[in-house]
């Protein structure tokens, strides 16, 4: 056929590719035309299953489903600007007991604390025991005037900062506010290590310089 | 019902034998063996069973095969351990955070075996481990993994991610103080992944901190979405074990004089 001048291969009908059967003015048999029909709703009813199952798996990702709320943890009195006093609060309340987690909470101290421009200081300062390294729980240590974590080695000052280890920022901290004399506990917010505030991060995630477009701000926090 | 008709008559099955003197009636023993046999080819006539089997259970295999072979199978078998325990275990095992250290310490101290299968699946898992490593180090050193069986260690090595993360998802599920930090850890290793990795570590936890369905996301990782993929891929891993044949180890020279004879 393919010496015959009346047909060519590259012709855009198929009776001019010399295809058995063909309609005049047909460009696509019957046959591939229910093939690709036939793939086509096979894709359709696969995609219809998998892609909801998959935003269902995928859906924690794009909310927020810690609502903001302010805990209190004792009267203005509890505390002073010399030393952390320790507290516990619910950071997940939907799990019981694991969702708490301890604070170290202290007045802020206008003279020695540092205050960004633009950034509104906190009354209180409350650091979280998140280690900034990988998450283990820090410890205070009245004597030295350290936080220190038990995994792996991570120091921090007085008011957070890394002072030796492996933890790449500051430890978090939180929002407080004084209301009728009683302090309360808000969000979580992160720090880089000029202690400027950013949204929360996960531990082990940079925040100074370009690393802080690295690790972005996630919906979910 | 072919089953039901009885079998065509064969040379000495007519009250005579092969030399015209009268059979000895059937006994129990050989009834029985007829019954099995013909079970089994109502089975084969039907699947086809018996020339897969046989080109898959008696393939040929070089000369100098040893034990380090069976390294694969091990680790196969060490898997279906898991399965089969794992099973077990989930029967009684409650992927919820208020109750789920409850549920793992009934298992080991108030259920009939508990501490047996218990143990057999976390010990199971660290044997698993082991062994996968061993068999890729098998075929690494035997150069097993050079052409045409790339593919082969490309399945090898996925599986081998698989099994690792079988392990991290397994290890939360006791939910004592060890599981509960050690997963607050390798979660935070994911989310020091550049990019993707904060999103990862929010996949994992279902959120922002370790919530309410974290451990049911665990565990269904753990005993659905990463079992299933394992056994898809080992099925494969066997198929391509199977078809491409093994190789020989490389302390066997080949013999010249097969390679560079003709047949003329």
């Amino acid at each position: 056929m393919a010496d015959s001048p009346k047909f060519d291969k590259k012709s855009r009908y198929t009776g001019g590719r010399g295809i058995a059967g063909s309609f005049e003015g047909e460009t696509v048999t019957r046959r591939r035309l229910m093939e690709g029909g036939a793939q086509l709703v096979g894709g359709v009813t696969v995609a219809a299953i998998a892609l909801p199952g998959l935003g269902f798996a995928l859906g924690p990702l794009f909310e927020d489903t810690i609502p903001t709320r302010w805990q209190d943890v004792g009267p203005e009195d509890d505390f002073n600007d010399e030393s952390y006093v320790p507290r516990v609060i619910n950071a997940e309340p939907r799990v019981g007991d694991a969702g708490k987690t301890t604070i170290y909470v202290r007045r802020f101290d206008d003279q020695r604390d540092k205050v960004n421009e633009g950034q509104d200081p906190q009354p209180y300062v409350a650091i979280s025991t998140r280690c900034a390294h990988l998450g283990c729980p820090v410890r205070y240590i009245q004597a030295s005037g350290k936080f220190v974590c038990p995994c792996h080695g991570g120091v921090y000052g007085f008011e957070g900062q890394v002072e030796g280890g492996p933890p790449v920022r500051p430890l978090d901290r939180f929002y407080t506010r004084v209301t009728g004399g009683r302090v309360e506990i808000g969000d979580r917010f992160s720090l880089n290590s000029d202690l400027e505030r950013f949204s929360p991060r996960d531990p082990s995630n940079h925040l100074d310089g370009l690393w802080q477009y690295i690790y972005p701000s996630r919906p979910t926090t | 019902m072919k089953l039901l008709r009885p079998s065509p008559p064969r040379p000495g099955k007519n009250g005579r034998d092969q030399n015209g003197a009268p059979a000895t009636k059937p006994t129990a023993k050989d009834q029985a063996v007829e019954g099995a046999a013909s079970a089994i080819g109502w089975l084969d006539e039907r699947t086809g069973a018996t020339p897969f089997l046989r080109g898959f259970l008696y393939r040929k295999v070089p000369k100098g095969t040893n034990w380090y072979y069976t390294l694969g199978s091990a680790t196969m078998f060490a898997f279906l351990s898991q399965a089969i325990t794992g099973v077990f275990l989930a029967m009684y095992y409650e992927p919820d955070p208020t109750r789920a250290y409850e549920s793992a310490s009934r298992i080991t101290n108030e259920v009939f075996l508990g501490e047996l299968v218990r143990g057999m699946h976390r010990w199971g898992s660290t044997v698993m481990i082991v062994l996968i490593f061993l068999h890729m180090g098998r075929t690494f050193f035997f150069g097993a993994y050079k052409y045409p069986r790339e593919l082969n260690w490309v399945i090898g090595v996925v599986l081998l991610v698989l099994t690792l993360m079988m392990g991290l998802t397994g290890y939360l599920l006791p939910f004592d103080q060890r599981s509960y930090w050690a997963t607050i850890v390798a979660v935070n290793l994911n989310a020091s992944g550049p990019v993707i990795g904060p999103y990862l570590a929010d996949f994992l936890r279902a959120g922002s901190e370790f919530g309410p369905t974290t451990i049911a996301r665990f565990y269904s990782l753990h005993m659905l979405a990463v079992p299933g993929l394992i056994a898809a891929l080992i099925g494969a891993h066997l198929y391509l074990v199977a078809k491409l044949g093994t190789t020989a180890p490389p302390w066997l020279k080949a013999e010249k004089k097969d390679l560079f004879t003709e047949e003329v």
